[in-house]
């Protein structure tokens, strides 16, 4: 019987020729990689006394960055001493920080086939790039840091295929939001992406899906190896890549078809992901919003921008509404300042801030208030996730929060003039 | 009363519905809280004052895909409250690891919703994988615990094993708070 892409790398990481469901795997990381709010939750972080190989530890300050707390600020100074200790070379400080995952990508930190630990939940972003990560907590990334060990059961893994191609204003977090709607929760589960469709799936996209993956509760959530793949990595990465893939007749739980064509945009309703959405098509609700939030891992992406700037070129924010723009990392806010999105979203009224976790995980820099309504293009809708519990938390796709920044109401982005395409859909009655 | 050495729990259930969070059991408001303190919030949005109910050795009993969400440390959060062990219809795999990696065993167990009601007294085999109404003489059998994930329960979770192998300082590292 063949092996999956998750089944391939585990086993070679943990020394075997073979792992199969229901194994405990052992595995030794490729990369593991460190970040600053375990520092900052007191009594979780112990000092190492010794680590692995600091060949292979990054440190990214994102959680909480720059600080905006005296114990945020001593997290990361106790993040610079251990950097110093063990010589370790890879220290994305203020300055070339930027949100964990979003950093590993741009750097060439998440390579193919290989395996990268990290506590935070959003690991699973790696697997864009042919990497296989999954969050782990902070106790079992110590483990990793010190002992060059981490364990992971091993799953069945679920195969999506996709073909076509993606409409206007449609994306990746669309034919996610799609996937949690059309086969619910993924708990106890691997994911697999592939098909002849994924081409046609810009890196974005890609990374977009394995990151919100999470949110279905998958273990490893990976993308097949493509050009797309290899062409993101171009000049990123300072050793070889080894992709991995599947074997034909790999042992699925399941495989199924989604047609890209068919994919709507959707919104997710308060207080959870899955088949909790809505195709924003024969959404009649009126729901009026506070503040609208792009950013996060799942959103924070120059191509979100992107978006977000040419729906609200030449427009104003409604009355009323905070619209928060978060770059997920210095380069995406370098980039953002060159092409001029800073300025059109600045124009438009929105707040473009520091890049950092902030908003998403309602520790800072846009955190609700009771009562208040917000759409958001980042990671979750948990009640309390983004501040008060008393606040309601809609998920959309970028095109989706900058259309409903403008009309001050959850929108169709089809529906407004920056999107270009017109639908046939009941909007336009604002 | 609870077996430490054999995984085996008697205790008194809380039961919790589908899709408890790990934001509902450690708010992000938690993490600027002292270290003693970070569990008082657990469960505040969505059953206040729970924290104060709750007893050392009680079992948590929860639904479908329990502790979805972030790699915050739920486990340390719970075993603070009190909790012993926790039981759910199904259990989010990074929830899973953070229960089991502080020394609170956890397992899968489907049909557990029906067996067990707030206030009774579960007892709970880990590594016999059964669940027991004790007063209704009820009981399910689910896969035990894996056997390495018994281990690290059995040494008080990820950290205790790390300082016994000489991996970590004795004492964690305490953030500047003012």
């Amino acid at each position: 019987m063949g092996r999956t892409t998750i089944e391939k790398i585990l086993a070679r990481t943990s020394g075997k020729e073979v792992v199969r469901p229901g194994e405990i795997a052992v595995c030794r990381p490729d990369i593991v990689i460190h970040i600053d709010l375990p520092m900052a939750i007191e009594g979780a972080w112990y000092r190492p006394r010794k680590v692995f190989d600091p060949q292979r530890v990054a440190v990214i300050f994102d959680h909480a960055v720059p600080s905006p707390s005296i114990k945020d600020a001593s997290a990361m100074a106790e993040g610079r001493r251990f950097a110093r200790e063990f010589g370790i070379k890879r220290v994305f400080d203020v300055g070339q920080h930027g949100i964990s995952h979003v950093v590993a990508a741009e750097h060439g930190l998440a390579r193919p086939g290989e395996l990268l630990v990290c506590a935070d939940s959003h690991t699973c972003a790696s697997g864009a790039l042919n990497c296989a990560g999954r969050g782990i907590g902070i106790p079992d990334t110590l483990q990793a840091i010190t002992r060059g060990t981490v364990w992971y059961l091993v799953t069945p893994t679920i195969r999506y295929e996709f073909k076509g191609e993606l409409g206007p204003m449609v994306s990746g977090k669309d034919v996610f939001f799609h996937i949690a709607q059309t086969y619910g929760g993924h708990g106890g589960t691997s994911v697999e992406y592939g098909g002849p469709g994924i081409r046609a799936l810009a890196m974005s996209d890609r990374r977009t899906m394995a990151t919100m993956s999470a949110e279905i509760g998958a273990e490893f959530a990976i993308f097949d190896h493509d050009e797309v793949t290899a062409e993101y990595l171009k000049g990123r990465l300072d050793r070889p890549a080894t992709p991995v893939h599947p074997d034909a007749d790999a042992d699925y739980l399941g495989v199924r078809t989604v047609d890209l064509a068919e994919v709507e945009p959707y919104v997710i309703l308060p207080h959870s992901v899955p088949r909790n959405g809505v195709r924003l098509s024969s959404f009649n609700q009126k729901v009026r919003i506070d503040q609208a939030f792009i950013g996060s891992c799942a959103n924070g992406l120059i191509e979100d921008l992107r978006v977000a700037a040419r729906i609200v070129r030449g427009n104003k924010v409604a009355p009323g509404v905070r619209f928060i723009v978060t770059p997920g990392s210095q380069a995406v806010y370098l980039q953002a300042v060159r092409e001029g999105l800073v300025e059109t979203l600045v124009e438009a009224g929105a707040v473009v801030t520091n890049s950092t976790c902030g908003a998403c995980f309602g520790y800072h820099m846009g955190v609700l208030a009771p009562g208040e309504v917000c759409i958001t293009a980042s990671t979750r809708n948990f009640k309390g996730r983004m501040g008060s519990p008393e606040a309601g938390i809609y998920l959309g796709s970028p095109a989706t929060v900058a259309a409903s920044a403008l009309t001050g109401v959850i929108t169709d982005p089809r529906s407004v003039a920056g999107s270009r395409a017109s639908t046939s859909g009941d909007s336009g009655d604002d | 009363m609870t077996d430490g050495t054999n995984l085996a729990y008697t205790g008194r259930v809380w039961k919790f519905g589908d899709l408890i969070n790990t934001d509902m059991i450690m708010p992000s408001a938690a993490f600027r809280l002292p270290g003693n303190e970070q569990h008082t919030l657990c469960f505040e949005a969505i059953r206040p004052g729970w924290a104060k109910q709750v007893r050392c050795g009680d079992i948590l009993v929860a639904g479908e895909n329990f502790g979805m969400g972030s790699g915050r440390p739920i486990g340390e959060v719970l075993r603070a409250c009190g909790i012993v062990a926790v039981v759910a219809e199904s259990i989010n795999g990074l929830a899973m690891r953070n229960c089991v990696n502080a020394g609170v065993p956890a397992l899968n167990c489907p049909g557990v919703a029906a067996l067990l009601d707030d206030g009774d007294t579960a007892r709970v085999d880990f590594l016999a994988g059964r669940i027991e109404n004790v007063a209704q003489k009820k009981s399910l059998q689910v896969l035990p615990l894996a056997p390495l994930l018994a281990e690290i329960v059995s040494a008080g979770g990820v950290i205790p094993m790390l300082l016994k192998e000489g991996y970590l300082h004795a004492q964690p590292f305490v953030p500047a708070s003012s």
